[in-house]
């Protein structure tokens, strides 16, 4: 198994005649945290919808763990988990049942550990269809769809998204959790400075293209050189 | 690090989407129950054009029970897929990795018990209305109604799963379905009428035989194909 958890040379994805994500080279190690940041439209979804394999690439190579994720799909699947912005739960389903889903699909029949997931993320066992909670209550259960995949490579895109201050706190600790297992993340966020303090590396997108990477801690101050405001 | 799981075999993935899309629509039982008087009334609406006249009503049962359960699998297959798409369920369910062949079997197979449930309905509701004797042959045509609705349910699941990002899925779904199952669902109403009037020439094997070989191209091709549906 490959030591990089991401490879990827001349990447593009093309919509048409336009090209969302251009010349990307990236090279993550297994359990590395990267955080990847830019403006709306730059190509931070984009970015993490290719890497999910959801969009196959228009250009370029691209490895999972040294895995092709065109020829290579299902078991590229198998090794990462993603968050997005639509939580991508059943909503005439109950959180508990949604996550019993998650678990049987990778063959886990023993559903004891659900419990123990709801309340990692702040939510309680509660019967009701996930069409009665906000949009704050479905991103915690996304998250905990996440953790219940296990997965090698987590993609996280916007995980502050829709969350009071207590969620960013759970967030900030759930990105903990992540690293503390040593799982490789990607995290798209437009909340810079808090989410670099949970990443080893930083992106920062322009119109499809890196501008410009570095360690995390430093990417305020690109943003700042960059956009000439505070991030 | 966490090693690579195993991956769940693919009957037992179909079995869970099976599991699911039967729980979803349990939950939601409100749309199924729609769709089931939505058939009825139109049974209904059928036996009143045709008048009082009770031998007539029998000689053409079999075909107003097909038109029925024909009119309201596209209801019902229209939003098989809309449950999916919405929040972005599809892809989260793909990515657990679930096999788009065992997405696409699950679904279908999942259809086939709702549509032969309907269909049940149908038959017991035509039977009172058109003064059916269901005694004869139940076990036949508990048989023909459902390979008729395995005619149905498996080309309705790969085009429900096609039309559910158009604009205008409910036209699409039925323009693109129903010429489609026609040889089928002739094969199916022919045998209805044997089991609900009697087959002194012994007709029916022939007409299963029809059945049984649509349903094995539909749900073979309809399986290969399905893995293109998703790749879009």
């Amino acid at each position: 198994m490959s030591a990089l958890a991401i490879e990827a040379h001349d990447l593009g994805r093309r919509f048409g005649h336009r090209w969302s994500l251009a010349r990307v080279d990236l090279e993550v190690p297994a359990g590395q945290r990267v955080l990847v940041v830019g403006a709306n439209g730059s190509g931070k979804t984009t970015l993490v919808r290719t890497l999910s394999t959801l969009w196959a690439p228009s250009r370029g190579t691209l490895r999972i763990f040294g895995l092709d994720p065109v020829e290579q799909r299902f078991k590229v699947r198998q090794t990462l988990a993603l968050l997005s912005h639509q939580p991508g739960l059943y909503e005439d389903l109950s959180g508990t049942e949604n996550l019993a889903l998650t678990l049987r699909m990778q063959g886990i029949k023993d559903l004891s550990e659900i419990p123990g997931l709801l309340e990692t993320v702040g939510l309680d066992p509660r019967p009701e269809p996930v069409r009665t909670y906000s949009a704050g209550m479905r991103k915690r259960l996304a998250f905990a769809r996440l953790l219940a995949q296990k997965p090698r490579l987590a993609l996280i895109d916007e995980p502050y998204g829709q969350l009071d201050p207590a969620g960013f706190e759970l967030v900030d600790g759930l990105l903990d959790h992540l690293r503390d297992r040593g799982v490789t993340t990607v995290v798209a966020s437009h909340l810079v400075g808090r989410a670099a303090l949970r990443a080893d590396v930083a992106l920062l997108l322009e119109e499809g293209q890196v501008r410009w990477r570095g360690p995390a801690t430093a990417i305020t101050r690109a943003w700042k050189v960059l956009h000439g405001t505070e991030s | 690090m966490n090693p690579m799981p195993p991956a769940l075999s693919l009957p037992a993935q179909v079995a869970a989407v099976v599991r699911k899309d039967i729980l979803v629509e349990w939950r939601g039982r409100a749309r199924a129950l729609g769709v089931a008087i939505y058939a009825l009334v139109l049974l209904l609406l059928l036996s009143f054009a045709i008048g009082p006249d009770t031998a007539t009503l029998r000689a053409h049962a079999e075909g107003y029970i097909w038109l029925t359960v024909l009119t309201a699998s596209t209801l019902l297959l229209a939003q098989s897929f809309t449950n999916e798409v919405e929040g972005g369920a599809l892809e989260a369910l793909l990515l657990l990795p679930t096999h788009p062949v065992a997405l696409y079997y699950g679904k279908a197979l999942a259809n086939l018990v709702i549509l032969v449930g309907l269909s049940l309905a149908t038959v017991a509701f035509g039977a009172v209305l058109c003064d059916l004797q269901l005694v004869e042959a139940p076990g036949w045509l508990v048989l023909v109604l459902a390979l008729g609705c395995g005619g149905l349910a498996a080309p309705g699941t790969l085009y429900s799963g096609l039309t559910v990002r158009t604009s205008s899925q409910q036209l699409m779904l039925p323009l693109l379905m129903f010429p489609l199952v026609v040889p089928s669902l002739l094969a199916a109403v022919k045998a209805t009428d044997l089991c609900l009037t009697g087959d002194p020439m012994g007709q029916m094997s022939s007409w299963l035989g029809v059945l049984v070989a649509f349903n094995a191209v539909y749900w073979s091709l309809c399986g290969l194909l399905f893995i293109k549906v998703v790749d879009e």
